[in-house]
This record gives structure tokens, sequence and C-alpha cells, in this order.
């Protein structure tokens, strides 16, 4: 048997004369666990998207058994023996599991011809067959959208030994969920394992790749790092491979003496989406809040910006007590969000970087409701220089710049506003290494000048990097409050997790 | 910061790819404007002929001054026809001579056709209801309206004063007519371009949720932008039935799609959040050019369908292909 099942040879990949892939290779043997791992922005998904044929290299290789292959688009990866779990999960909530596992290929019934019909039973046996032999129950029959997160992975882990897969990507598998969720998930990745499949694993969770991984491939900035033995490496080694430094000086923590307490919420309840929550924040701080995918971290920070109401709980912001009707009355007094998807909720990608940056504050950049082109040019300017956005000129379409640039707008556009409490909700997702060195920089700055800072991260290493005290949130309930001091990722996950047992703080 | 550099970059003016596209369809006018004046050097290319033009383009260029703001903000009004028939109807009717002076009709059009305008927007917004179900239900209603004021038949007799509103001329050359238009284009375009409320307008349509969370009061913003082409669709309702001396429940039947024509082949996206005003009024004079060369050179108003929908097609061709390279 040959050393390597999939080996990516100096695979290289420009955007728009920008490199994000510099000679990159991953070497995957058969029945192992490949942890791919970098910072985002690193180059791990585009790696992963040449290898599932939905961008293609600009150059480098492809081997598969030791024979060059050509991956033009996703139907030619599963044909290669290549699937992806992707992190979004992209099931059809109103059709049931069977039919989810054979969408786009369907069993069609013989003998009745070229008609196209279904056959429903054949899939159905073969689904139970598959389940039965990967030790999973799941009604068969049930809607897509009634299955728990961890339930829809498994079925797209089945959907990928359906197709007979021999190298199964998974980006991010537990990101949401629970410790329980993800040790089922750990045995079915042994299972994998022992029928020679090779999992190649993206995460950010440290400790999960030290438990399950085989060996790790390490990217940064495009460039490929290292590829080690798990024997071989340990998490501080890893961070630095990860991030080229030391890690404290990749999070350059700035340590400025507390004020007053600036914002209290008291007992906020949203519907199902979050209960009884009540904490404070001070003139600079940094306020981490960590919790799985769908732990209802952004939705709280919605309700306190005004997006959303609360059904009960108070709101006090610098001791005044307010109701936060919408995000006008936030922004009034003093509150920024700088939300989760900047493309879906923070840009207006038709427009201008200029048109992005005024828009929360044209009626200051205004007199009788006409706004002074002369100011709004020269706010836009000094923001693209003290931010260091890299743009043709500020007329260019936001929609031009590089992701990390794209960031840099949203948080001018707030910055802009002159708030004294900023929420950032998972502020460095899709940016480059770079850009996210900027945007921790300019968290310093904010709280140097007594600003208040609340962050949302997935990346615990960022958390613990960077704020004074995290709250964990799980299933829209806190969970846990940690000082600096007692930072660790194993008690963030613990915390995160902790709704299964049912005993809340 | 660096002032300085701050303002040196300042003065460079940045290229603006967006305008581009305006551009392309500003050469298409010409060729077109050129191709028929050689076919029709004697009637064509008069000046007169040009005003004529003007004053053909002027009702649709009214309405579809109003679409455009509806659709940068990302929707669309089927209602404008139907207003303009029944602002035509109520305003005829209260234009007899002897009985009311003549702002009654005038604000009467201005009254009803901003209400209707504000109960789009409400639907809209407040309902949630897709623009184009909120306006085809209400196109569909104000056609109803309409008719029941008329009691199915045109209103005539009206007075002189009335029929002068879109009739008359301004310095004996000019056209009313051409001349609201112009008004109407000048101020929309200073709203939509300098401006608060215009900026507000590109941002709800270029991403709602942005706009929302960048503390625009969404709602009133759509009921504005609806009530403000409910109000240029009355006016329009009242022009027309000044220029027809009568007001007639059937009139304006697909106005609607005319001025949604104009606005698109102006190269405003549908989808809403880009397109320029100059765009929207080379659409309209375009539409006006086709049809009065078209009519001149004696091609059968069926023919000139087949054309005008032609050119509706390839400019949103155009528009496609321009977005799928920058991309």
């Amino acid at each position: 048997m040959r050393e390597y099942i999939l080996e990516m040879k100096d695979i290289s990949k420009s955007f728009s004369k920008v490199k994000v892939l510099n000679q990159v290779s991953l070497k995957v043997r058969a029945g192992e666990v490949h942890a791919l791992v970098g910072e985002n922005g690193a180059g791990k998904s585009t790696l992963m998207k040449i290898l599932m044929g939905i961008y293609s290299a600009d150059s480098g290789e492809i081997l598969i058994d030791g024979k060059e292959v050509k991956i033009q688009n996703p139907k030619e990866a599963i044909s290669n023996g290549i699937s992806m779990i992707h992190q979004e999960l992209n099931s059809v909530l109103d059709m049931d599991v069977v039919e989810n596992i054979f969408i786009g290929r369907e069993i069609v019934r013989v003998g009745a011809g070229s008609l196209g019909v279904v056959d429903k039973k054949m899939q159905l046996r073969q689904t139970e067959e598959l389940f039965a032999r990967m030790g999973v129950s799941i009604n068969p029959k049930q809607l897509m959208r009634n299955l728990s997160v961890a339930q829809m992975q498994l079925v797209e882990i089945i959907k990928a030994i359906s197709l007979s897969s021999r190298v199964i990507i998974m980006d991010e598998p537990t990101s949401a969920l629970t410790g329980k969720e993800v040790k089922t998930l750990f045995e079915q990745i042994d299972r994998l394992k022992a029928q020679s499949v090779a999992i190649i694993y993206i995460s950010h969770r440290l400790d999960e790749i030290f438990q399950i991984a085989d060996r790790i491939t390490v990217l940064r900035d495009g460039e490929w790092i290292g590829t080690d033995e798990v024997a071989n490496l340990d998490s501080e080694k890893l961070i630095k491979m990860m991030v080229g430094r030391e890690i404290k000086e990749f999070f350059p923590k700035q340590t400025v003496p507390m004020g007053d307490v600036v914002l209290e919420v008291k007992n906020l309840s949203r519907g199902s989406h979050f209960q009884n929550i009540s904490f404070h924040l001070r003139a600079g701080e940094i306020l981490g809040i960590a919790g799985l995918v769908g732990a209802g971290r952004s939705e709280l920070v919605e309700c306190i910006f005004g997006l959303t109401r609360p059904t009960t709980g108070e709101i006090t912001i610098r001791g005044h007590r307010v109701d936060v009707r919408s995000p006008g009355v936030a922004i009034r007094n003093r509150v920024a969000l700088i939300t989760e998807d900047r493309k879906l909720t923070g840009l207006n990608l038709k427009a201008s970087v200029e048109h992005n940056i005024s828009l929360a504050e044209l009626t200051r950049l205004a007199r009788f409701g006409i706004i002074n082109d002369q100011r709004e040019g020269e706010v836009t300017e000094s923001y693209i220089d003290k931010l260091k956005i890299k743009t043709n000129s500020r007329k260019s379409l936001v929609a031009s710049l590089s992701g990390g640039n794209q960031q840099k707008v949203v948080v001018s556009k707030w910055l802009l506003a002159t708030p004294d409490i900023i929420i950032l909700d998972e502020p460095n997702r899709g940016i480059d290494v770079g850009a996210k060195r900027d945007i921790y920089l300019l968290m310093g700055d904010l709280v140097k000048a007594g600003k208040a800072v609340i962050m949302i991260s997935s990346e615990t290493l960022e958390l613990m990097g960077l704020a004074d005290r995290i709250l964990v949130l799980a299933a829209g309930r806190l969970t846990g409050e940690i000082d600096r001091p007692d930072f660790s990722q194993e008690s963030i996950m613990r915390y995160a997790s902790e709704f299964q047992s049912g005993n809340m703080v | 910061m660096n002032r300085l550099s701050a303002l040196t970059r300042l003065n460079k003016k940045g290229l603006d790819l967006s305008s581009l596209r305006e551009l392309g369809i500003l050469i298409a006018f010409v060729l077109i404007l050129a191709v028929l004046m050689i076919l029709s050097p004697n009637a064509f290319a008069r000046p007169s002929n040009f005003i004529n033009i003007l004053k053909q383009a002027s009702i649709n260029g009214i309405l579809a001054t109003g679409m455009m703001y509806v659709i940068i903000s990302g929707g669309i009004d089927l209602s404008v026809g139907s207003i303009v028939a029944l602002t035509g109807v109520v305003s005829a009717s209260f234009a007899h001579p002897g009985e009311y002076p003549l702002v009654v009709p005038i604000l009467l059009s201005a009254v009803i056709g901003t209400l209707i305008g504000l109960l789009n927007g409400a639907g809209v917004a407040y309902g949630s209801i897709p623009p184009f179900i909120v306006t085809l239900g209400s196109m569909t209603i104000v056609r109803g309206l309409a008719l029941i004021a008329a009691h199915g038949s045109p209103v005539f007799n009206v007075t002189k004063a009335y029929e002068a509103l879109a009739g008359g001329f301004l310095f004996d050359t000019i056209p009313h007519l051409v001349v609201y238009f112009l008004v109407v284009t000048v101020i929309c375009a200073f709203v939509l371009t300098k401006t608060v409320f215009g900026r507000r307008v590109y941002a709800i349509g270029g991403n709602e949720v942005a706009a929302r969370v960048s503390g625009i009061n969404v709602n009133r913003m759509k009921l504005a932008v609806y009530s403000l082409s409910g109000f240029l669709a009355g006016m329009a309702g009242l022009l027309l039935a000044s220029r027809t001396v009568s007001g007639n429940p059937t009139s304006g039947q697909s106005y609607e799609l005319d001025a949604i024509a104009a606005v698109i082949i102006g190269g405003v996206s549908m989808t809403g959040g880009s397109g320029k005003w100059y765009g929207t009024v080379i659409g309209a004079l375009l539409i006006a050019v086709i049809g009065n060369g078209l009519d001149i050179l004696n091609v059968s108003s069926h023919f000139q369908l087949l054309i005008k929908g032609s050119i509706i097609v390839i400019a949103v061709l155009l528009d496609i292909k321009g977005k799928a390279r920058q991309t």
C-alpha cells in the first residue's frame, strides 16, 4: 500500500493579485486524522475548496493513490472519493433524512423505465444498513428540521460514507456541539479510521486536535509551516507555529485601570433565545463572551443593541435605565455593534467605502439634511489612514476590498459614531493575520481611551489572549464567568457544555 | 492621522466604475438618435420635434423618477398607472367650470396619490408583504376606485385653467409638461445624491439589515419612498387629465411598466441599492425617442412594442454582464 492516499503538492492560488496560497503541500495517509490548523485567513478553507473543486489552483498538483487527478468541480471530487462536511451544514431542512442522504443521486426504481420514479424503499433500506454499520440511532424518516445540529452532522457523515468517500474533510465539526456530542463524533471518527478512511480535520480547538489527530499540518498566511506527528508537538509549539511568534506578542494585551460600570444588564431574557442573563461591563474592560455556536451569544448582544426586544429584563447604560427600542436608541447612547457577518449585516456591498463608513453618522455630517461632501470625504480619509484600509480610493466599491479591509470599513463606521461601548461579534472571522492584529491593537487603543469592549469569539485562544473576563453561555444561559488569572480552554469548554447536566450558575 | 496624505488623496477623484453603465446607455441613446436623424432629417431632426419628444417623455419621466426611488430602495410600485387614472378622474371631477378653484383638484391629486403610496409603504414596511404583491393589490383596487368614481366613463367639461396646467407653454415655446419634468428631476436628483434621505434610500436597498443595524429606521424610509412615488403618480395623473382635457378611468394602463422600463434601461439595479438619476432620465427619453421616431417613420405601433421590449432585455443583459465582470 502506498504511504499517502492523498497528496496536494505545491498548491498556489491568488485572488486578484493577492496570494492566498503559496506552494502549500498536504499529504494525508489512509486511516489517519490529519488536523489542518491555522488562524483565520491562513488559507485552510481555500486549500480545501481547491481539493473539492470549488476553486482551481493556479499551480500545483493533486495526487490520489499516487496518480495525478484533475478536480474541476465538487462532483469530480466526490467521484474521486473526497467529500466535505461543511461548517454550515447544507441540508434541505424540509426533506427527511433518507432524502437528504440521496439528494441528487436518487435511486431510480428498476422496471419503471425512464420515468425516474424514486425507489424509496431501496433508499430507506440502504440508509438503515449504513446507520446500523455506524451505530447511529436516528429515525431515517425524520425531517431534517427536527434533528439537532449534532444529528444533522452525523447524517452528513453517513452521506459521505454512502458516497464511498475515502477522504472526508470536516470543517469545524464541533463548533456547535456539546461535550457529549463531541464524544459521539469522535467515536464515529474512530470507526471511519478503522475502515481506513482519512479525515482532514479543521478546528480551532487545540485540546480537541491533540485528542483526535494523528498528524498536524500548520498553515500561516498562505504558507506551509510544517507537518508533524502529534506526539512531537505540544500546544505551546503549535501556537507558535500558527501565529508566528510567542503568544504574548501576538495578543497585544493592554491592561488599563478599570473605570466605572458603563453597562449593566439585569435578568435579560428573550423567548427561547436566552434567559436571565445578568452582567456588568466597566470602562477600560474587554469582556469576552464564549460559547458554542447557537448558545445565544449573538442574540444577546443584538438585543442589547436594540435589534430585538427582550421579553423581560433591564439594560442600564452609564447609570441610566434605557429602553433600547431600536439600534438608533443604542447609537444615541453611544453603543456600537459590529455584527458577526459583515456581508450580511455589516456592509452595503453595493456602495462605496465612503458611503459605508459614513452611514451611521450621516446626520452629524449634514446640515438641514444636506450632506457636507467635503467633511464626509475628510473623515472617511482619516479613517482610511488610521485603520490602514487598503483601497484604491474612498469611492471604490467596498465589495472590491479583501475581507480584512472590509472588516476595517465596518469598524470605521462604528468608530465614527464615537461609541463608549463597543460590541464586536466574531470580529476576526475570515480576515487575514495582519488585519487581525490591527484589530487587536485597535481594541487595546479603545480601552486605553476609556472605552469598554465586549468581544464574542469562538476562538478561545483569542478570548484568553485579550479579555479581562470571560462570560460563557450555553443554551441561552450564562453558565460561567472566568477572571483572567483563571482562564483555561478546559474550563471554558466545560461551562460551554454545561446545560446538558442541567446545573446553572 | 496623516492629515497631509489624507488631503492629497482627497483631491484626487477616484474613478467611479459604476457610472460606466450609464455611459453605455448614453452612447446607445446618442446612436439611436443619430440613426433616426439620418433616416428622417426633415421630420425627426426638427427642433420643434425635440421639444415634442421631451413633452412625450415628461409624464413617464415623472412616474419613472418616483419608481426609481422605490426600486433603489429595493422595492417596486405597480400601482402608479392606476393612481394616474384615479387622480385624473377625481381632479377632473373637481374641475368643472364654476365649481371649485383650481387649487382643489391639484391638492386632491397630491393627497390621494400620497395616501395610496403611504398605504403601499405601510403594507411593505409593517405588513412585511412583498412590494410586488402589495402594489399589485393596490393597482387593482385603485383601478376599481377610478372606475367607480367615474361611473365607468370619462369625465369631461373642465376649466380652461385646468387645461392650461399641462397644455400651456412657458415663454410660448416650452410646454409646461417639460418644465414640470425638469423641476421634478432637479429636485429628486438633488435629494437622491446630496441628502441624508437619498443616501438612506440607497442604504436600505443595498442591504436592509445593515441599514437597520446602522440605526436607520427602515420602515419609516419605506413609507416615505412609496409616498413619494404615489405623490408623483398623483401629479402625473393630474397632468395627463389636463393634457387630454378629461379624466379617463381607463387611462394610465401599463404606465407602471413604462416607468419601470425607463428605470431599468437607465441602469438601476432591480435588486436595489444602485443606480443613477441621470440613467433614469436617459431611459425615459430613450423610450420617448423610440416611440416618436418610429411614429414618424410610420412603423406600426405593434412593431414598436417589439423594439421597446428588446431594448429592456438588452439593457438588463448588459447590466448582468457588467456585474459579472466586476466580481
